[in-house]
This record gives C-alpha cells, structure tokens and sequence, in this order.
C-alpha cells in the first residue's frame, strides 16, 4: 500500500478499523479529539457501534461492557479523562476482560495544558486503578509506529486477555506524516469462551470482578501475575541505535526518544560514542538490556517529558553501576535536541556520582534558568 | 423446584425457571425478591431468556448475577448504564437490562442514567427505590424522605443541609430518548400485580426500539428501616407513596395497543 | 368454605418473613411454630383448609418459595 500523509490521532483511528475494532466509545479531549470524530461517521459507515460517551467514565463502562461481550472494544483520551477511566481499568482487569485505549498525554498533573507530555507513565504502569494489574503499555515514536502497534494491540489484548495502552503524547497525536495503512482484517467471527453475549444453546454465564471470599480473590490475583509473567517473558519491545560501539546511552521513549536520535546523532558527529535506547513496550519494560548495558556502559542519560518516571525504573535495572543523568521537561514542554546535546556533553565530560539522585543536576540548573 | 402435583391437581404458581434454584442473600421480606421473581417471570413467558444480558450494580443488588438464569456482567457503582449501553449498541438483537439501586442510580450514576436516557438507549432498566442505602448499613440516600432518620442522618434528613430527595421517574420522563418510564410499588398484592405488567412493557419497549424503558419500583429495607417485613410494606404505602406518586411519566404512543 | 387447592413452601427457600401470612385472604397460613429449616427460620406453613389458590402468597414471597396447586373439579356423580 501506498503512503498517506497521516494525522496521528486519525492514524490510530484508522489503525484500529483495520484492526477489526467493533465499538469504539469516547469524549472529546484536547489533544485527541480527532480520532473521536473521524470516527463518529466511520464507524457507523461500517456498521459498527459508535457512541460519543458522557463523559470518560461513561467511554470506559461502554468499553467494558462491549468487552464482556467478546467484541473488540477501545477508547481513547488524554491525561485528564484518563483519569476518570481508571475506575473502569481496574474493573476490566479484575474481570480478565481485553481492551485497548490510547492515552495521548499532555501537560498536567490537574487540567494542566493541552501541550505535549510523557507524565502518565506511573499512572499507566505503576499506579491508576486501584488492586495489582498489569496492563501492556507501549509507546510508539512516530507515526507508523502508532498505526503498527495499535493494529497489532487487539490481538495482543486477546491473547493475554489484557489491557492494551498505546501511550503517545499530544505531539504524536497531532502531527503529520507519511505513513502506511495496514489491510483491513476480517471481523471475528469466534468469541471467548467466557463471553456474555446471550446464553442461546449454552448454560449461561456472568463475568464479575467481585470475590467476596478473600481466597478466592487471592488466587484471582495470583492468575493475573501469572498471565502477567507471560507477557513479561515474550512481549518485551525496544529499539537501538548506533549501540555497537557505544559507551554512553540516552534512554528515552516516545517523542523525548526521537528527539534525543537526532541529539545523538549530533554528539556522534563531534566524536562522542553514544548511541540510543528507546523502550517500545513499557510494560514489560526492556529490563535486560539495561541491565546488560549497565555493566558495559560509562553513563546513561534519561530524557523524559515529565519530572522523572521511567528514569526510576531505569535506575532499578541498572543497579547503580553506572552514572545516570536525567533531563526532563514537564508541563507540556519539549526537550530540545540542543539542550539534550548539552547534557550529553556534560555527561561524559563531568559524570555525577554513581548512586546520586539523577535529577540533583538538573534541577538545581533548571530553578536556576526559570529563577525558581 | 420438585413438584408434589398429582394427577388431580393443576399448578397455579410455581418458582420461574429463570430464577436460578439458589436460595438468596437479600433478608427476609426485602422486595428485591419479588422484584427479580416478577422479572424471571416476565422473561420466561416472553420466551426471551437465552438473548437477555443482565447488568447487576452495586449495592444489595451486587449479586443479581448469581440469581437470574440467563447473562449478565456486573458493573461499577452507577456504572450499569453505560455497561449496558456498550452491550447493546454492539450486539443491538439482544434485550439487555440493568438492576439497579437508589444509591446506584440516582447519586453516584446519575450521570450515566440521564445520559443514557437522553440518548434514548434501547435498554431496559429496573430501578428499586427504597430510600435508603442498604448494603452499605442503612446510609440516606438521594431518595431518603425529609425527616427519616438514616445511619447519615440520625437526626432526620435536613432538607437545609442535605437537600430534597429525587423524583428519578419524573426527571427522566421529561427526556425525548426516554420511551416508557414509569413508577410502580410492591407493598401490595395489587400493585405488584401492577408492576409485573408494567415490567413486561418495559421489555416490549426495547423489542420495538421505542427507546429508554424504565420501571421505579417502590421497596422496602426491613432492615435498616427496622421494621418488620408486612410493616415495611405499610410504611411504603404511608410515607413513599404520597412522596413518589405511582404512575406513568412517559409512554411511547406506540406502546398504547400492547394488551 | 371448601378447599379449591393447597400450597408447598420450601423450606430451602423460605426465610420466615411472613408476607405470605399477612396476606394471604383465607388466612390458611402460618409460620410453624414448632420448627425451623436449616437456615434458622420458622418456614411458612399452610396449616388449615381453605386455601382458594388464588396464589397471592406466591405472588407475595421474595424468595419463589411457594407452589399453588389447584384441585381439579371433581365430576358429578350421576343422580347426586
């Protein structure tokens, strides 16, 4: 197929028709209206179920009811409606049920800005909904990255009868560029063996996320760490580059990792080895190869837009074997790659200490330009 | 259940079969057994049960799910119309209903009630008010009386401080989406002969895609109102009746020439 | 007047709230008071003639604990 020039958020519209998506149910929200719209006329174009939601919380019940049902069910928001979803997330992934949402971040924490932002990442893996659950977050850079993931997510959320979160941020979601749209599959036509769709020729059958019995509850937990370990061991994703003959690392994803490429390239040019890793999947997260670099590399450098959120479990994995070094831009702000050059320069020219808080530097030189 | 039938007698009333053989949770003389039995019925002399999916709430009515014999999923606290509305709008043949509670769907749910009633959802909704909070031990409730005395009200609801209690039916009848909203009791034999048909209107709604069904069903809490079960049937008769007039808000034009 | 039925309550089912008693208009119902089921309830009862099927106490019990029978009408002996 041919290229088109491709706005993000219609891109991972699209991607998700293509994917066979059955009922897409949403709000508008700044930075990720447009898929809602596009798909307001395409879906029910199609015949398939469309509904512009009351609010987040009603998008995300919609989803979770459609869910049950066996169907491929999404949503889509941004930082702020996403937080109203996170009851609704921890109910489907009490219940075992699949879906997939793209949270398309921007500033915050509060209603924040409509600008750019990587600062949902502890809400989407380490915190959001209430109980232990492990949804798979992954973290497309560009464009046919985000169309390529969110074809491949349904299926993905089937197989583990997981959550699915495509995480990009306001910039990937708004911009525009060439990419490639996958085929369209053909819809399902075999469902779950636990799907509530109507009890016709079956005994019938209820899905729930209570168990009033803590035992049973207890095992409910231990089968979703069990499934989650699964995913852990087959479904890891990142993406070097120039790391053969590297010494130093950025560590960065999303749109911090493709700006921190083409600072990396800089560098390079001057003479610095450096390459990059950008983590594809989140959650699991690339833990191995950090770790592996930790007992070759001379320094890391994690460069967030946020105050810091992978770079804590960048330091988990990497044990403090190595200097690690932080930049980070919240509040919708993005790095700029001279300002990445910067920092790597200071990195290899000036480590600070193993086992210090990476962002002592930073910050101390940040409230100083911003007068703090 | 096992029958003693003999051959010269002829069954009158027996347990519906879409009423699972489980005994209940719900205490003793608490109307949502009658509720879930009329309902069974309904569907069982509709011949509907095996494309009917349930949605349970939460409060005492959590576990409906264990009781019906047909689908259901159990959503969030005020949650079940928008669950619902995710069902139906992706497997539109199927009659899909929510059971819910004051609690459920008229404080925390209210917005995805009203909004699915404005949208004029083809789903069916059985809504049990009995002014208080149950599962939860007896708290006030949107629809709690002025005066009555709750576990969060223990002096009597203060309609200065906590405001007035909600006429859920009316409110809703006043939506274009909603088709057949009407409110019924059970604190009589008549009037759940009433509500029984009324039920089954609601599902005749949703079969001919006349829009938002929903039937209020007046109910008791012998319980936390600390009455004895045939007492509670009178208090409801006493003081919710003349609060939460029964009668019908909303009747699709095209409902008039069902039975 | 004479009996047109009886009724069966279970007592796997039945938890003594006693609606069925109060209403039932023949009064042919009580809560036995000299047993319990296994859950701890004096189970309802009918302990008298009279019952008219008319199934108000089914129509009553939260629990679906309750079964209407109604006699069949008995053929007229010829000569009677």
């Amino acid at each position: 197929m041919a290229k088109e020039l491709l706005k993000g958020n219609i891109a991972f519209a699209e991607a998700a028709v293509r994917a066979g998506v059955d009922a897409y149910f949403g709000y508008p929200i700044t930075p990720q209206t447009e898929a809602l719209e596009y798909l307001s006329d395409r879906m029910p174009g199609l015949g398939r179920a469309f509904v512009q939601a009351e609010s987040e919380l009603g998008a995300i019940n919609m989803v979770y009811g459609a869910a049950c049902t066996g169907r491929r069910a999404m949503t889509s928001s941004s930082s702020p409606g996403v937080s109203l979803m996170m009851e609704g997330l921890s109910y489907i992934a009490g219940t075992e049920v699949p879906m997939v949402i793209v949270d398309v971040m921007r500033g915050g924490p509060g209603l924040g800005n409509i600008a750019p932002a990587q600062s949902d990442y502890n809400h989407m893996i380490h915190g959001g909904g209430h109980g232990d659950y492990y949804p798979i977050v992954l973290a497309p850079a560009n464009i046919q990255e985000t169309i390529d993931l969110t074809y491949e997510a349904f299926e993905l959320a089937e197989k583990y009868r997981s959550i699915v979160v495509i995480l990009i941020d306001g910039s990937i979601g708004q911009m525009m560029e060439p990419a490639e749209l996958p085929p369209m599959k053909p819809r399902k036509k075999q469902f779950p063996e636990w799907a509530t769709d109507g009890c016709e020729g079956r005994p019938a059958r209820f899905l729930s996320s209570i168990a009033l019995d803590p035992p049973i509850q207890e095992v409910t937990n231990l089968r979703i760490l069990k499934r989650w370990n699964k995913v852990r061991d087959n479904e890891v994703r990142y993406k070097t580059y120039y790391m053969d003959d590297a010494r130093y690392a950025v560590v960065g994803f999303g749109t911090a990792g493709r700006i921190s490429l083409s600072a990396v390239r800089a560098a390079r040019a001057e003479g610095i080895p450096i390459g990059l890793v950008r983590p594809i999947s989140l959650h699991p997260f690339p833990e191995q190869i950090l770790d592996d670099l930790s007992k070759e590399l001379d320094g890391m450098l994690v460069v967030e837009m946020n105050n810091g959120q992978m770079l804590n479990d960048v330091r988990v994995h990497t044990k403090d074997r190595l200097p690690i070094s932080f930049l980070g831009r919240p509040g919708g702000m993005l790095p700029m790659e001279e300002d990445i050059h910067e920092a790597i320069k200071r990195l290899v020219e000036d480590p600070p200490p193993i086992g210090s808080d990476p962002r002592d530097r930073w910050f101390a030189e940040i409230c100083k330009e911003k007068g703090l | 259940m096992e029958t003693t039938r003999t051959k010269n007698e002829k069954i009158v009333y027996q347990r519906p079969a879409s009423f699972r053989p489980a005994p209940t949770h719900y205490c003793p003389g608490c109307t949502h057994g009658i509720a879930h039995r009329l309902i069974a019925e309904v569907v069982d002399e509709m011949g509907i049960r095996e494309k009917t999916i349930g949605v349970a709430s939460v409060g005492c009515s959590a576990f409906t799910y264990l009781y019906f014999n047909f689908d259901f999923t159990q959503a969030p606290h005020g949650r079940a119309p928008a669950m619902a509305t995710g069902i139906k709008r992706t497997l539109p043949d199927k009659i899909v209903i929510t059971y819910q509670g004051d609690g459920d769907l008229a404080s925390i749910g209210m917005g995805e009630i009203a909004a699915a009633a404005a949208r004029g959802e083809n789903i069916s909704v059985f809504f049990l008010n009995n002014a208080i909070y149950g599962m939860t031990g007896g708290q006030m409730a949107p629809t709690t009386l002025p005066g009555q005395k709750t576990s969060s009200s223990p002096h009597g609801r203060d309609v200065e401080a906590a405001g007035y209690p909600i006429r859920t039916s009316e409110m809703l009848a006043t939506l274009d989406g909603a088709g057949y909203v009407v409110r019924r009791s059970l604190h009589s034999p008549k009037e759940i002969r009433r509500t029984k048909k009324a039920i089954r209107m609601a599902f005749e709604t949703q079969l001919r895609g006349l829009g938002f069904s929903m039937v209020e069903m007046l109910s008791s809490c012998p319980t936390n109102w600390g009455e004895q079960p045939a007492d509670a049937m009178e208090w409801i008769k006493d003081n919710m009746v003349p609060y939460y007039p029964i009668g019908d808000f909303k009747v699709h034009p095209a409902l008039a020439n069902i039975k | 007047m004479p009996s047109k039925g009886r009724i069966e309550v279970s007592d796997f089912y039945c938890k003594g709230c006693g609606l069925c008693v109060n209403f039932c208009p023949k009064q042919v119902i009580r809560l036995a008071p000299d047993r319990l089921n296994p859950k701890g309830y004096h189970p309802a009862e009918q302990f008298q003639e009279g019952c008219i099927a008319c199934g108000t106490c089914a129509l009553v019990c939260p629990d679906a604990a309750i079964t209407v029978y109604r006699f069949a009408k008995q053929p007229v002996a010829a000569g009677a």
